[in-house]
């Protein structure tokens, strides 16, 4: 199962100046999992100590933010995308 | 890239970016977000060395420049298109009507060029782009920053592109094309435009003013609540109303009153901080009325589209301060925000935007003690 991530500038130094990362995953949670095999110290940055989802990050699968969704147990299928978005904004 | 560390003169008091979430800090580049926790990075300022009064203020341009010591630019010659120093009105009319004593209005609406208060933190951020080398701008917005960016940008010279949600009031579409910058009109609504612009701001060098450059950009509205302390004659209100849409005009309005209490331009005092929203964008006031300190982000529903941002990026910072300045954070309905311009016009003869109704209607929630 291959998931693309699309990976936030300030994240790109811990995949190697990547800006996409597949992954393999069916689940948000499993897919901070495999990101952080993938890139070691990426779950750190994104997650508290308690491997909640910093409150400052968002998730979108297919565009939709996973808050819409299911949180970190949003399912995952073969051939979706994952943006990573730090929260900004003004309009 | 063509951003360039600039060497900041003496005479000014911007120092770096400042994580405020972990309190890394920063060179001050155009970068927005923490590396280490994605917390959001605001200008920190050395002003020990700053020689400020009174008279110096007032001896400045009037514009938001006689704050320049205030702001986060290292140049002489900021961008000054008049942006700044609106009337404070005092709105007898409009008092009576809501019970209240002492009300007064800062009128945005006839701010300069464009007429809202995006022209103050777009004043800022343009100025601090140029000094970052960038030679072309860009935002995300509900219209009025479109307006606001495209019309600055002419002035100073830069290369212009704007993205906006396709469903915008036609009257804010023709204010931005009129100055003649691409126009991207994007099918979705603004949080979905916003992201966009993240995901592509760092792709073409430009300066996206409320993405790479939000941390100058946002210390703009600063100047609305130093305009307010100065027009008052130095002194801080009891209780400031502000309409809420990321928040960040509302957190630096207070972050401006304590700078100017920092350095002695004004007596301390306790001020309360309330918000209004939208009923149909409204998670801040969602989240202060069921005591969460974290939002949950909507689809926004409401007529008044320049405040209708889903997931606000300050939404956690304006609960705290409503919170610990005894405020309140509430929603009206569109029929409120309606009723609410209708009734300024009426009463003090001044015709905003959604924007200005929808604070308008929640002044008179305070008015009933709400
Ligand atoms: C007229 C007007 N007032 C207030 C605001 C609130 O701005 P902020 O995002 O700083 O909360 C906006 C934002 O778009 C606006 O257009
Ligand atoms: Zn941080």
């Amino acid at each position: 199962m291959s998931i693309k991530v699309l990976i936030p500038t300030p994240l790109q130094k811990l995949t190697k100046n990547q800006a996409t990362v597949e992954c393999d995953a069916a689940n948000i949670s499993e897919l901070l999992e495999s990101l952080e095999q993938n890139c070691p110290g990426i779950k750190a940055r994104l997650c508290d100590d308690q491997g909640e989802l910093r409150r400052f990050v968002n998730f979108y699968v297919n565009n939709e933010d996973i808050r819409f969704l299911q949180g970190q147990t949003t399912s995952l299928q073969d051939g979706d995308e994952v943006s990573i978005i730090p929260a900004i904004a003004g309009g | 890239m063509t951003q360039a560390l600039s060497t900041p003169l003496p005479t000014t008091s911007l120092q770096g970016l400042k994580c405020k979430e972990c309190g890394a800090e920063y060179e001050p580049l155009a970068i927005h977000v923490c590396e280490f926790c994605f917390g959001p990075l605001e200008v920190s300022y050395d002003f020990s060395r700053l020689q400020v009064s009174r008279a110096k203020i007032e001896a400045g341009p009037h514009s938001i420049w006689r704050y320049r010591d205030f702001l986060p630019v290292t140049t002489d010659n900021p961008i000054d298109v008049g942006t700044g120093m609106t009337p404070l009105v005092k709105a007898h009319r409009l008092a009576r009507q809501l019970g209240l004593k002492n009300l007064y209005i800062k009128n945005d609406a006839v701010n300069m060029p464009t007429l809202s208060f995006k022209d103050r933190v777009v004043s800022v951020a343009l100025t601090r782009a140029q000094e970052l080398g960038f030679t072309t701008v860009s935002c995300a917005s509900t219209g009025n920053l479109a307006n606001s960016t495209a019309a600055i940008a002419t002035r100073a010279g830069l290369d212009c592109c704007v993205f906006i949600p396709s469903d915008l009031e036609a009257g804010k579409v023709m204010g931005t094309l009129i100055y003649g910058p691409t126009v991207m009109a994007v099918q979705g609504n603004y949080d979905q435009v916003n992201r966009l612009c993240s995901e592509v701001a760092n792709t073409y060098g430009w300066g996206f003013v409320n993405i790479n450059l939000r941390p100058y950009y946002s210390e703009g509205s600063k100047t609305l609540g130093f305009e307010v302390a100065e027009q008052l004659g130095w002194q801080l209100p009891d209780h400031i109303v502000a309409p809420l849409a990321s928040g960040s005009l509302f957190t630096k309005i207070y972050k401006g009153f304590r700078e100017f209490v920092e350095l002695g331009l004004v007596e301390d005092k306790d001020v309360r901080f309330s918000g209004a929203q939208a009923e149909g964008c409204s998670p801040i006031a969602t989240a202060f009325r069921e005591g969460q300190d974290f939002i949950t982000p909507v689809k926004p529903n409401t007529i008044a589209k320049s405040i209708a941002i889903g997931n606000p990026a300050d939404a956690v910072y304006a609960l705290e301060i409503a919170r610990k300045t005894q405020g309140n954070i509430d929603s009206v309905t569109d029929a409120e925000i309606i009723a609410g311009i209708k009734l300024l016009a009426e009463t003090e003869g001044i015709f905003t935007e959604t924007a200005g109704g929808d604070h308008c209607g929640s002044a008179q929630e305070t008015g009933r003690g709400r």
